[in-house]
């Protein structure tokens, strides 16, 4: 706790806003029925109602209550982009470590099969491949995964190769230990910071990805609320000068600003830079 | 050039000289209040272990500190002028001019993409002392007063084009470029093998004395530096310990620190008590290695007997490192067969048992790339014991405790430590007893004192005897230093460019008649006579002639 309290004391005030910033938002999609006022599929009124003390934002194109969705667009835009980022983390980080310890073919073939992929498109390999296996939360996050993990696995390998080199992982190779034993004790725990600090990034572009795949109606499917989809469905709006529809994409910059701000501070401290 | 001064009124003179370094946000002294006088053409030795902060002298009598560093009190007068606190453009225009700089890695400081010549002529064309042709010819005369070999043409070769001492003649003929009243040169041969340095050493030291130039010469290696100053000052943590002369420095030194540094050199391995022939561990047979086509090693062979120590020297490239590798299976041998208590090894080490791996440790060098920053002590030493001898819970503990002991550190202190929160010596040590968990017959030290200052070295090789000792340990010790073999090996194993040139036991090895090659390797170690060097160019004259 006391070093807790040290770390947050040491943040710059961008770091500090940042950490905030998430931390509002954690709380907020983990007590969002709690939070909002009515629920997230109910039609409580007329559609596009003006902001009033009972619908704070006004309601939707279909009279949900806008405030209501917003709140649990962030549960649902948030575990999604979560999970799919740390299933790509999972995936790029064993095959990127896999590479760079065995090295030869292996290397050879995994570095290939990556190229390949990240050689097409992203967003339109996302498409294709949704429409082949269906437009569900399960589907949607292992493909971004698999395709997030490319660039995992890329930076993974990158930082790995450095590692392998040194002295101690040699020593730890003619003493005859095993390859995970190698990978999990050895070499992840020299890789972490680089890839902890990755990790906030490539949140902030599955979140992308996620909001606009929903944009495109191929993310999160309604009813579920998500932020991609609300500015969608209320995109009209905007032609009469409201701007309730922009509000969920103001959710998704201050994010991603907020994220980028503290990725920033980490690797400020990773790479021990002087300010 | 015309000067105000009177020509004995001092060249460079620092007065009360503080520097601080930032650590963890708080400012602590490197240098503390360090006075020093360099008269016009004196060459003044500055002497110290690592982090008695001589580099950052070096670098404050130019006016500059590296970052993170500040000047915290004090003067340095270069020639009159103030340069602490000077406006940059001042100091930047006597850098080169009037004050260069020969850093210890020349590779490092010259730019790969340029030729060298063009690297040379920059600044005096810069600064409008010469023409192009003009600092070309002049590039030429310097390379021949530094004795490179082709002078007329080795300038218009890149740098990865002539060889480590090579470029660090060329790198002091550019800092001559302008005839600078000046030069620091920072270890300059440090990184250099023996017999090369000779080469460096003695270039340097008639170019300077016959163009008059002033020098400061940073150097951890006394004898060294009484080869090449006029007076010595030697430095301890950011203080002054002593300043002389350099032959009353090294007849008379007055400070116990002097001393002990001075007898550093002086240690042995004390005698046997059995002289009777010990047994052979590992027998070692017309070994052949390579790397893809290029070959490294040809036809080695030799015995290492149980329980003495048996040195590998030879000069970087000779293929010292490799055979180390070879015996470990990590390079696996092309030809011949490596031999352990009358059992062949099999040559990689994938294919050995986890019985024959424990067998064989080594320790390492660079006892920061050796250790995992991430690891504790505790692990790093506490997993081989586990892995190799299966003890867990209070037997692994007390079984790790009891290594820290035997290397001589606390276990109460020490045991929880990251390796960042270690020095170099704790470090190598714990690198020992990493490869002692395992229990091993036969230990290979690949160069465990070369990155260690004099006096842990020497702590070092004391500890090194001792487990022999106590253990019947066996050493197969790779090294380029003469003064360690001197001091603990049994027998000696001359390797060069890939092959066995000379081995028997010490004593034979160095009492004449030698191996030319020996010779050469003997002659080139410097010793503490300030005349050595004089004297070896002077043989060397008369034999060629």
């Amino acid at each position: 706790m006391a070093s807790l309290i040290r770390t947050v004391k040491g943040m710059p005030p961008t770091a500090l806003f940042g950490a905030a910033v998430i931390a509002i938002y954690v709380l907020v999609a983990v007590f969002a029925p709690l939070l909002a006022p009515y629920s997230e599929r109910e039609v409580v009124g007329d559609q596009y109602l003006q902001w009033s003390a009972q619908h704070w934002l006004g309601t939707d194109n279909l009279g949900r209550d806008m405030l209501t969705r917003l709140i649990f667009g962030a549960r649902n835009t948030l575990a999604i982009a979560f999970f799919a980022t740390a299933l790509a983390f999972v995936i790029g980080t064993v095959t990127g470590l896999l590479a760079a310890t065995l090295g030869g073919v292996v290397d050879q073939v995994l570095s290939r099969v990556v190229d390949i992929i990240m050689a097409v498109p992203g967003l339109i390999f996302i498409l294709l491949l949704l429409t082949i296996f269906g437009t569900g939360i399960v589907t949607l996050i292992a493909v971004i995964a698999v395709l997030d993990s490319t660039r995992v696995f890329r930076l993974a390998r990158a930082v790995a190769f450095g590692i392998v080199a040194m002295d101690y992982v040699e020593a730890a190779r003619v003493r005859g230990e095993g390859l995970l034993w190698i990978m999990r004790r050895e070499i992840l725990p020299n890789a972490a910071a680089p890839l902890v600090a990755e990790f906030g990034m490539r949140f902030c572009f599955v979140f992308l990805t996620i909001a606009a795949l929903s944009f495109l109606g191929l993310g999160i499917q309604p009813p579920l609320a998500d932020w991609g989809s609300m500015v969608r469905e209320n995109a009209t709006l905007i032609t009469f000068g409201d701007i309730t529809p922009l509000l969920p994409a103001a959710a998704i910059a201050l994010l991603t600003v907020a994220v980028n701000f503290v990725v920033d501070w980490i690797l400020h401290k990773v790479s021990g830079m002087k300010d | 050039m015309p000067r105000q001064d009177p020509p004995d009124a001092p060249l460079l003179s620092i007065r009360d000289l503080r520097i601080e370094g930032k650590a963890q946000d708080a400012w602590l002294p490197i240098v503390k209040g360090v006075d020093l006088t360099v008269k016009r053409g004196e060459v003044f030795g500055l002497i110290g272990e690592s982090g008695a902060g001589k580099s950052t002298i070096g670098l404050a009598a130019m006016g500059f500190v590296r970052d993170g560093c500040r000047f915290a009190g004090g003067s340095v007068k270069f020639d009159g002028i103030e340069l602490i606190g000077a406006p940059r453009k001042l100091r930047r225009g006597l850098r080169s001019s009037r004050i260069a700089y020969v850093a210890q890695s020349a590779a490092a400081s010259f730019n790969p993409a340029f030729r060298l010549i063009d690297q040379h002529v920059e600044f005096p064309v810069l600064r409008r002392l010469m023409t192009r042709t003009e600092a070309e010819a002049d590039a030429v005369e310097l390379y021949r007063k530094l004795q490179l070999p082709n002078p007329d043409e080795i300038g218009f070769r890149y740098p990865h084009q002539v060889s480590g001492g090579q470029l660090q003649r060329a790198m002091t003929a550019m800092a001559m470029a302008c005839r600078p009243d000046l030069i620091i040169f920072d270890e300059p041969t440090t990184a250099l093998d023996v017999t090369t340095q000779i080469e460096v050493l003695s270039a340097i030291r008639d170019a300077v004395q016959s163009l008059g130039t002033a020098a400061i010469y940073v150097s951890h290696d006394l004898a060294v530096v009484a080869q090449m100053a006029d007076r010595v000052m030697v430095l301890r943590n950011g203080e002054t310990i002593e300043e002389a002369p350099t032959r009353t420095m090294l007849s008379s030194p007055r400070q116990d620190y002097t001393k002990s540094l001075w007898a550093v050199r002086s240690f042995k391995a004390p005698p046997r008590q059995d002289a009777a022939p010990a047994s052979t561990l590992m027998k070692i047979e017309k070994v052949d290695a390579a790397y893809g086509e290029h070959k490294v090693l040809s036809g080695i062979s030799f015995d290492l007997p149980k329980g003495r120590t048996v040195a590998v020297v030879g000069e970087s490239g000779s293929g010292k490192s490799t055979l180390a590798r070879v015996i470990m299976g990590l390079l696996p041998a092309r030809g011949g067969r490596v031999e352990l208590a009358g059992k062949t090894l099999p040559p990689g080490y994938r294919e050995r048992s986890k019985a024959e791996l424990r067998q064989v440790q080594m320790v390492y060098q660079m006892a920061d790339t050796a250790l995992n920053p991430r690891q504790r002590v505790r692990e790093i030493v506490g997993r081989p014991i586990r892995f190799y001898l299966g003890l867990t819970g209070k037997a692994l503990e007390a079984r790790t405790r009891q290594l820290l002991n035997d290397i001589e550190l606390d276990p109460a202190v020490y045991l929880d430590r990251l390796p960042s929160e270690l020095s170099g010596g704790q470090k190598q040590r714990v690198g020992i007893a990493r490869a002692l968990a395992a229990d091993p017959q036969l230990v290979i030290c690949d160069e465990v004192t070369s990155s260690l200052d004099q006096l842990v070295a020497e702590s070092m090789l004391k500890l090194l005897v001792r487990l022999q000792r106590e253990r019947d340990l066996t050493y197969m010790f790779i090294t380029h230093d003469i003064a360690t073999v001197r001091a603990i090996a049994d027998e000696v194993v001359v390797m060069k460019e890939g092959v066995v040139v000379e081995s028997g036991p010490k004593d034979e090895i160095f009492r004449p008649p030698h191996h030319p090659y020996t010779e050469l390797l003997l002659s080139s170690v410097p010793e503490m006579d300030p005349d050595w060097l004089s004297r070896l160019t002077a043989r060397n004259e008369n034999t060629t002639v």
